[in-house]
């Protein structure tokens, strides 16, 4: 088999060269360590927030923030389908006196941002019960001063923790579950927020949510520019003249070497993924072998992206000044940054930009546990590049034979 | 019609606007070494080139075997060996043979005994293990003529097979390519060592993007009068002698 033999020499090629192996394997592992340790703080960014039986005034307070959307919900269950659709970013549902929030939690940004939100509407509200309660409360304070003059210390306390506990009403642990004020009296209970987590705990950062998309990148990295430098070699060199002089069939040169790249990018793609699962703590809901498929899928469209491309350079100087044209544009339009506000075109190219999808695709699998056979769209839009650049490479070999 | 093993006919190519093969007629028979030469540009690696449908004719035709090039299936049965040194240089010698044997399609069973061949032919038996970025010059051109020996293919084409390789190396190599010549395969080559020129069957001249003279090596030096190819050669190009 002539495949097999063009993809046994192209691994061995590949494993002598020490060098691009380590940067293929650690520059990854590298970058990631010190991407976990920067990303900690976030952006503003526009969230969605389902309401479930609030008070009319809430849902009013709710919707008066900034960048904030409020849909009202019969129930919870109606509810939570919007949530595991994306419709909105998190729920929020009165029980009792107390307020319980489930976010989606894959974008720690938005749930920062809801948590803000309800916080404030809470203070909002708080600051107005609390003047009526202390209109009622300053006659009882007044009766009772000359009788409780001992317990007057324990009242100036209790006026203290009232005030801490409005003031600071969002306080997250680990636990996930966090009692946010304290009943401070029998008339004014202050309501408490319980947060739930989707995906992820309260420590969920920016960082998590970049993971999928800079997963895509470094295979698609990797694989464009060393695929790319690999056939640019082989055409300056002689040897795919060579190759072409004998009855090799123009496919099997291109399948092999898709063999070959398929197999190292898998192997890369598990590194990545045993790092950040193990190494930086990162939780994948999903399965591992849904991300692989995805990520081999993106590299072989990068490798016919680059082995395409390689046939428009005629050194590798200039097979690297494809980088800043083809591969860091990527990053931008691949929803490490919000595209929701920005201008329509924008967007628009932002669907012809194959990190996006396999971002989306791995996001949907790392924090929502999504299925192959729910992310359709991605996988065939991906089998589509790759397709289409396969034929435009086995075609472009012409160039080289006739035939 | 005979069977030739390349026939060229009337074949024009260009590049652009320049018009390196005007019209070129020749062909190499069974059994027969053709050695084309002429100045450095003239067109030889071109004529090759063509003739192994990796350039396509801008007019005329090449044949092998009698059947119009490019032909993918024809290539199996084509050992081809370019002006330049395409090897895999962080593979050894005996993997580089072992991929093309592969490619050419030779079979399992036989793979390792041609490979023992065509190294014995080209004197690297002892080097094969080495990586090939750590040959020398002569080392490499003979790893390639090894490599167009594989599977003792019946037309072997040869763009300076013997450039950097030792004079009783190249003695070697003729003795091989005479045994060839012998077992009714044809060779094509080109050279500028006109030493060589001289035991080829026939000379093809190419001058100007033509064919000045195709002959036998003793027939051209008594058409152009003189007692050497290298004259000929020089004649044919001007220069004064
Ligand atoms: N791919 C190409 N594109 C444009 N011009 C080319 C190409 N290949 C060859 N030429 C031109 O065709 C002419 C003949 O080139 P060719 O390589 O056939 O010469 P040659 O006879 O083999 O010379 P040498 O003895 O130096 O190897 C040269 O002028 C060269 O510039
Ligand atoms: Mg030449």
């Amino acid at each position: 088999m002539r495949i097999i033999a063009i993809m046994i020499r192209v691994l061995k090629e590949l494993l002598r060269d020490k060098r691009t192996l380590a940067l293929m394997f650690l520059a990854p592992i590298l970058i990631l360590f010190l991407m976990n340790a920067i990303f900690s703080s976030n952006s503003t960014t526009n969230v969605t927030i389902g309401t479930v039986s609030l008070s009319q005034a809430m849902n009013k307070k709710l919707g008066k923030g900034n960048h904030v959307d409020v849909k009202l919900y019969d129930s919870k269950t109606a509810a939570e389908k919007a949530l595991k659709k994306t419709h909105i970013d998190a729920i929020i549902q009165k029980k009792h006196n107390d307020y319980i929030l489930t976010h989606a939690n894959t974008d720690s940004t938005k749930t920062t941002a809801v948590k803000m939100a309800v916080k404030n509407a809470l203070t909002a509200r708080g600051t107005a019960e609390l003047k009526t309660g202390l209109k009622t409360s300053t006659t009882v304070i007044g009766k009772l001063r000359h009788q409780l003059t001992i317990t007057s210390k324990a009242l100036a306390k209790l006026q203290f923790q009232v005030a801490k506990s409005t003031n600071q009403k969002v306080k997250t642990s680990k636990s996930n579950h966090v009692t946010l004020a304290q009943v401070s009296s029998k008339k004014m209970a202050t309501p408490k927020i319980t947060n739930h987590y989707v995906y992820g705990d309260a420590n969920t950062s920016f960082f998590d949510k970049m993971l999928p998309i800079l997963m895509g990148f470094f295979v698609f990295f990797f694989v464009f520019l060393i695929s790319g430098m690999a056939l640019l070699k082989e055409r300056t060199s002689g040897t795919l003249d060579r190759l072409l002089a004998t009855p090799v069939k123009r496919y099997e040169i291109v399948f092999g070497y898709m063999a070959s790249y398929g197999i190292l990018a898998i192997f890369q793609t598990v590194l990545i993924v045993l790092v950040t699962v193990w190494l930086l703590g990162a939780e994948v809901v999903g399965s591992l072998f849904s991300i692989i498929l995805i990520n081999l899928l993106l590299a072989l469209v990068a490798l016919a992206f680059g082995i395409l491309l390689s046939t428009f350079a005629s050194s590798e100087f200039q097979m690297m000044q494809f980088i800043p044209l083809v591969v860091i544009p990527q990053i931008f339009f691949s929803g490490i940054i919000p595209l929701d506000q920005m201008a329509s075109w924008i967007k628009t190219i932002s669907y012809i930009v194959p990190i996006k999808y396999s971002g989306d695709a791995v996001t949907a699998i790392m924090m929502r546990g999504a299925g192959l056979s729910s992310l359709g769209l991605e996988i065939t839009v991906l089998f589509g590049f790759l397709i289409v650049l396969t034929v435009l490479n086995i075609m472009g070999l012409k160039r080289y034979r006739k035939v | 019609m005979s069977s030739t093993s390349i026939s060229l006919n009337h074949l024009v190519k260009q590049f652009g606007k320049q018009t390196v093969l005007k019209d070129i007629n020749f062909t190499v028979s069974p059994g027969q070494i053709v050695g084309l030469i002429g100045p450095s540009g003239a067109g030889k690696s071109t004529i090759i080139k063509t003739t192994l449908g990796m350039e396509v004719a801008d007019g005329g035709s090449a044949t092998v075997f009698n059947q119009v090039m490019p032909n993918r299936k024809l290539l199996s049965r084509i050992g081809y060996m370019a002006q330049t040194d395409a090897l895999y240089g962080s593979l050894s010698g005996q993997e580089n043979l072992m991929f093309f044997a592969q490619m050419k399609g030779l079979k399992k069973q036989t793979i390792h005994a041609e490979i023992a061949h065509v190294a014995e032919v080209v004197d690297l038996t002892t080097d094969l293990n080495k990586r090939v970025s750590s040959y020398s010059g002569g080392m490499m051109r003979r790893l390639s003529l090894a490599i167009a020996l594989l599977g003792s293919p019946e037309l072997l084409i040869l763009d300076e097979p013997t450039g950097g390789i030792d004079p009783a190396l190249r003695r070697q190599i003729w003795k091989e390519l005479n045994t060839i010549r012998h077992e009714n395969r044809s060779i094509l080559i080109t050279t500028h060592v006109m030493d060589e020129a001289e035991l080829v069957d026939e000379v093809a001249l190419i001058l100007n993007g033509k064919v000045m003279a195709f002959d036998s090596p003793a027939a051209l030096k008594k058409q152009y009068q003189v007692n050497s190819i290298e004259d000929v050669f020089l004649k044919a190009e001007g220069v004064q002698l």
